[in-house]
């Protein structure tokens, strides 16, 4: 009844362009941006930002990123673990003043860079990581590229745990937080109120959700997309295979690396790397792009939401609810998210996304579908 | 410096043995590969929840007891049978069987004609159930494996390799066993694809699937018949790892060293996964004894991956696998 174009005349190039093009969509969209910067940091507590809330904006933007990269592009990653330790150690070393050695000898040290733009550089590091991984891709197709990025997994958490350079030769091989601030509220450290903190993630969520909606709409999104759909077809037609893989793999590992920055140093606050960014961290965002969608911005926000919430329901019902032990619970997790894969592979290989599509269409002919 | 020289041949002689076990593994990959075009992630998880439910049914524990008596609370947990290995082996068979066939029925018939990189995606989703599973079944905790196979370190080489050398090689006596017994599987394996009928059946298969069916040959059999052997390939897998470092997750972990094995000795080549074995399984080995303590030990974890990605670049179809040809 709300929900059709009839009547929304467009009139100039830009307007017929736009995101959503359909008013309600817009309107809906404005409302979700004004309740979750408006009114969620005012009524959550410290319960809802660390079960729910920032683990969901952070795993948004690894999804988003892995998306590009899988969903967009079609060249499957299980570094994504990997990344985000780029990410978090990057973060951590820009933090902290980074410090360059020859010889033996400090040479120089870096001023400490403010919170912000230590995540920024997180992002910007594992770029540049991701862009050297993603050269074999060149090379390498389909799954085999998939187990040649487990190099990239292993070989970084391996770094991170025996390169004492990266955590400052701290004796536990732990980094942790230190306590930062923007203006004059602390962001990261254990005094951090949780509303700064969401409200950080959320910038950056929001951000990187337009950036990455806009780069996928463009030139560049098509250019991935016709890689994806057949890579020597692409490469007749004159898309550039090199240029369209590497820009792939480096804005998807951007999006990673400020979501590996910002689970180190808002979410968790001090991180072992082998635990926190292990290859299981590179299934679940996988799982995230699946169940959520290939392929699509908001299925990446599903997925990440989906696979958040159904631990902390689990929970909940099982062992607060019928009362059963804790293990228990987590081993009917692994069948149950196994199983969810498989099934949204068989019924609907498109996900939650493709779900919100088919709804929308239904939704434009609703109350008189014939 | 023989003793350094004896030092460094001892330790290519147990990388040869790591590299043994892998390709056991790696094994099961190329098997299902071959016949169906699924690259099966879940293979090293397969080896994971054939040793549990070895385990399970030798001691004659009760299969999701945790669960029954979180539900009926009750308290059930083991039969109170002890059942002889070479049993438990045949019990445990007929369950990866039956395995076999719940996947392809479930899972596989449904995405026929699927892009490769879907099947192998939901393969990792069925290595995540098949995890959950295991330890639902017979419980997450630790278990020790014990079909009787030797232990320890070989008495007799040692001492034969001291008298003749004058350094006693360290080798155990359980890599001995895993190298015959893939040298028997692999034999045996090779045997059957060439010369019976159920093996032509699957080369023809492997070969051109339409035109297996034309012929009349069941696709559906012939993938329940691959996946079984892939699950017996993988339950020996099991025992041996089993039996060498206990049963437990991990397991599953080391069991994922056999993707790039697979790698470097190409997915269509049986051979391949055997050489691609040795070659990681030694590799490490050497890597660790030579270059490792200078880069902070441990260089295991990767090493085998890197490799494999090094590799791929200059041969991107691996040692034995057949060359990668694309048309529009």
């Amino acid at each position: 009844m709300f929900y059709r174009e009839a009547g929304d005349f467009k009139t100039s190039y830009v307007d017929d362009n736009q995101t959503f093009p359909i008013k309600f969509d817009r309107y809906r969209y404005y409302a979700v941006l004004f309740i979750a910067f408006a009114i969620i940091p005012f009524v959550l507590n410290d319960y809802w930002v660390n079960a729910v809330f920032m683990p969901f904006l952070i795993y948004a933007i690894a999804a988003i990123g892995l998306n590009i990269l899988v969903g967009y592009c079609g060249q499957v990653s299980l570094g994504t673990g990997g990344f985000m330790a780029v990410g978090a150690y990057s973060c951590y070393k820009f933090m902290t003043g980074v410090d360059i050695w020859w010889g033996g000898e400090l040479l120089f040290r870096l001023p400490e860079f403010n919170i912000f733009f230590s995540v920024l550089m997180g992002g910007v590091m594992t770029a540049l990581v991701g862009l050297l991984f993603g050269l074999p891709s060149l090379r390498i197709k389909g799954f085999y590229l998939a187990v040649a990025t487990l190099a990239a997994q292993f070989f970084l958490v391996w770094m991170f745990n025996r390169v004492s350079w990266f955590y400052n030769y701290s004796a536990s091989g732990q980094i942790s937080a230190p306590e930062r601030g923007l203006f004059g509220v602390a962001i990261s450290g254990p005094n951090a109120p949780a509303w700064a903190m969401y409200l950080f993630c959320l910038v950056f969520l929001a951000a990187c959700a337009i950036i990455a909606r806009n780069l996928t709409r463009g030139s560049f999104g098509r250019k991935w997309m016709a890689i994806r759909d057949m890579d020597i077809a692409a490469e007749i037609i004159g898309v550039d295979p090199l240029r369209a893989k590497l820009s792939a793999f480096g804005v998807s590992s951007f999006f990673v690396g400020i979501s590996g920055a910002l689970f180190f140093a808002i979410y968790l606050g001090a991180v072992e790397v082998g635990e926190a960014f292990g290859i299981q961290k590179s299934f679940l965002v996988l799982f995230m792009v699946i169940i959520g969608g290939l392929g699509s911005i908001f299925g990446s926000f599903a997925g990440a939401a989906f696979l958040v919430l159904l631990p902390v329901f689990l929970k909940n019902f099982l062992v607060g609810g019928l009362g059963w032990p804790t293990d228990l619970a987590a081993h009917l997790e692994f069948m149950i998210v196994g199983a969810l894969i498989v099934i949204f592979l068989i019924a609907e290989p498109h996900g939650l996304a493709q779900l919100w599509r088919v709804t929308k269409e239904k939704l434009r002919l609703w109350p008189f579908p014939h | 410096m023989p003793e350094q020289l004896f030092f460094a041949l001892e330790v290519i002689l147990n990388g040869l043995m790591a590299g043994v076990l892998y390709a056991l593994v790696a094994l099961g990959f190329v098997l299902i590969y071959k016949a169906s075009g699924i690259f099966n992630y879940s293979q090293g998880v397969m080896a994971l929840f054939a040793a549990a439910t070895l385990v399970g049914i030798m001691d004659g524990q009760v299969p999701f007891s945790h669960l029954i008596n979180a539900i009926f609370g009750t308290n059930v947990h083991h039969f109170g049978w002890h059942i002889p290995a070479l049993l438990g082996i045949l019990l445990t068979m007929g369950v990866m069987v039956f395995l076999a066939w719940a996947v392809n029925r479930f899972v596989f018939k449904h995405l026929v004609n699927q892009e490769p990189i879907i099947l192998f995606m939901a393969t990792i989703g069925l290595a995540y159930f098949l995890e959950g599973l295991s330890d639902l079944m017979w419980g997450g905790q630790l278990k020790t494996l014990d079909v009787g196979l030797p232990q320890g370190m070989n008495a007799t080489l040692d001492e034969v390799t001291f008298n003749l050398f004058g350094y006693g090689f360290f080798i155990d006596n359980l890599d001995i066993v895993a190298s015959i017994v893939a040298l028997i599987l692999v034999v045996t394996l090779t045997l059957y694809s060439q010369y019976s009928k159920q093996g032509r059946a699957l080369r023809a298969v492997a070969d051109d699937h339409q035109a297996a069916l034309s012929v009349g040959i069941s696709l559906n059999f012939i993938w329940i018949l691959v996946w079984s052997i892939a699950g017996f390939v993988a339950l020996v897998a099991g025992i041996m790892w089993g039996a060498k470092s206990g049963v437990q997750f991990s397991l599953s972990l080391m069991a994922l060293k056999a993707l790039p094995v697979l790698m470097l000795g190409g997915f269509t080549s049986i051979p391949g996964a055997i050489v691609g074995g040795l070659i990681i399984g030694v590799g490490e080995k050497l890597f660790e004894f030579t270059l490792g303590g200078m880069m902070g030990g441990a260089t295991e974890n990767w090493f085998a991956y890197v490799l494999a990605l090094i590799f791929l670049v200059f041969r991107p179809q691996g040692l034995f696998g057949e060359k990668i040809i694309e048309r529009v």
